[in-house]
């Protein structure tokens, strides 16, 4: 009696937590399809892993559900972000599509596999879970030591000549043999001279005001217009750029402020106004 | 709990991840949902070894893990080297094998 309303509240539990957490990882990796950026579309993908690694431990795989959070969502998220960190952040995807009609087919197909599929899973005949209880006597990482030092040793060695060769590969992928010298920092400089133009000088900071001071607000030229050269490109293209025209507009007011602080009126010749 | 819910939500993702390779020009967003589609399966591998009250399907989800992982550096060292040479990371720049 006691062992069966256990069993019951261990059963209510496991739906719970599967229909708190299926819901999530399926509208994640909705995002992971329709987000524009490769960055969120990353965020995504690690919030479906963690909630899959969820999962895993109420399937009473608690070994895979750690190892699904240290190796997805730690390393395998992690690279994949270095590697949107190197590619850049400001590339986006093309809209053109090479294929026409590619688009809707890949959504029509997509849906009739989907449909396909669902209906094969829910069909089929499964019984109900054994539950693990029987197979890891000792404890769910002991069961599968156990099985994998034992039956499937042959696999786990030609796993490891897997992971030397992914190494490897990876190594020699990357390497790049430099074909001509690296130039000086004095031939450098001699190149930025004879290019001309404002490239002789250093560019110009970002905007310093009296009252804001930040990276992402363009310096203002003497004409109160905004500066390109003064703000890094990787922020015009995440579009994340303070406009400076606010901080212009508030010029006026920021003099009158200093006026009433200091009491004394503006030295008029330090002043020019276009 | 019967496995039929775990299924039926690995198909779910599975599905989402084939259609997101097949409509995604971005190289990085299209190798993402490959790794959408092999979690789907890994998924579906644990409920099965609950269904059946044995360990070798965890042990065959490990082993789905250490090729992703293998996999994962390869390929995105080839995605590096492609952006290296053509300045872009979409699919369809790579087509000079094309005939």
């Amino acid at each position: 009696m006691f062992a069966q309303a256990v069993e019951a509240a261990g059963h209510t539990g496991e739906a719970v937590v599967f229909w708190s957490t299926a819901p999530i990882a399926v509208l994640s990796a909705l995002g992971l399809v329709v987000a524009r950026k490769a960055v969120h579309g990353a965020m995504f993908v690690a919030v479906t892993m963690i909630c899959l690694a969820i999962l895993y431990f109420s399937l009473e795989a608690p070994f895979l559900g750690v190892v699904q959070i240290v190796v997805y969502t730690g390393a395998i998220m992690m690279l994949f972000l270095f590697v949107i960190m190197l590619i850049g952040v400001d590339v986006s995807d093309s809209r053109v599509e090479t294929i026409r009609g590619q688009r809707v087919a890949a959504v029509l197909a997509g849906i009739g596999f989907g449909l396909l599929l669902v209906a094969v899973a829910a069909n089929a005949l499964v019984s109900e879970a054994a539950g693990m209880a029987a197979a890891q006597p000792e404890g769910n990482v002991a069961a599968i030591a156990d099985r994998i030092f034992s039956r499937h040793v042959w696999v786990f060695e030609v796993t490891s000549a897997l992971l030397i060769t992914a190494a490897l590969g990876a190594m020699v992928l990357t390497y790049r043999e430099r074909l001509f010298r690296r130039p000086s920092q004095r031939e450098l400089a001699v190149a930025r001279f004879r290019r001309g133009g404002t490239a002789a000088s250093p560019l110009p900071s970002p905007g310093v005001y009296a009252r804001h001071n930040a990276v992402d607000t363009p310096a203002l030229l003497p004409d109160g217009t905004p500066s390109e050269l003064s703000i890094s490109p990787v922020l015009v293209a995440r579009g994340t750029v303070r406009p400076a025209e606010q901080e212009a507009a508030q010029i006026e007011q920021l003099e009158q402020q200093v006026v009433e602080l200091t009491g004394e009126p503006l030295d008029e010749s330090t002043r020019e106004r276009p | 709990m019967s496995p039929t819910p775990y299924l039926v939500l690995a198909s779910i993702l599975f599905t989402i991840g084939g259609t997101g390779v097949l409509l995604r020009r971005n190289a990085l967003v299209a190798f993402m949902s490959v790794e959408l589609m092999l979690n789907a399966c890994n998924l579906a591998f644990v409920a099965f070894a609950r269904m059946h009250g044995d360990i070798d399907g965890q042990v065959a989800a490990f082993f789905v893990m250490v090729v992703a992982a293998a996999e994962v550096v390869v390929g995105l060292a080839i995605i590096v080297t492609i952006f290296r040479t053509r300045r872009s990371a979409s699919v369809d720049d790579a087509s000079l094998l094309k005939l």
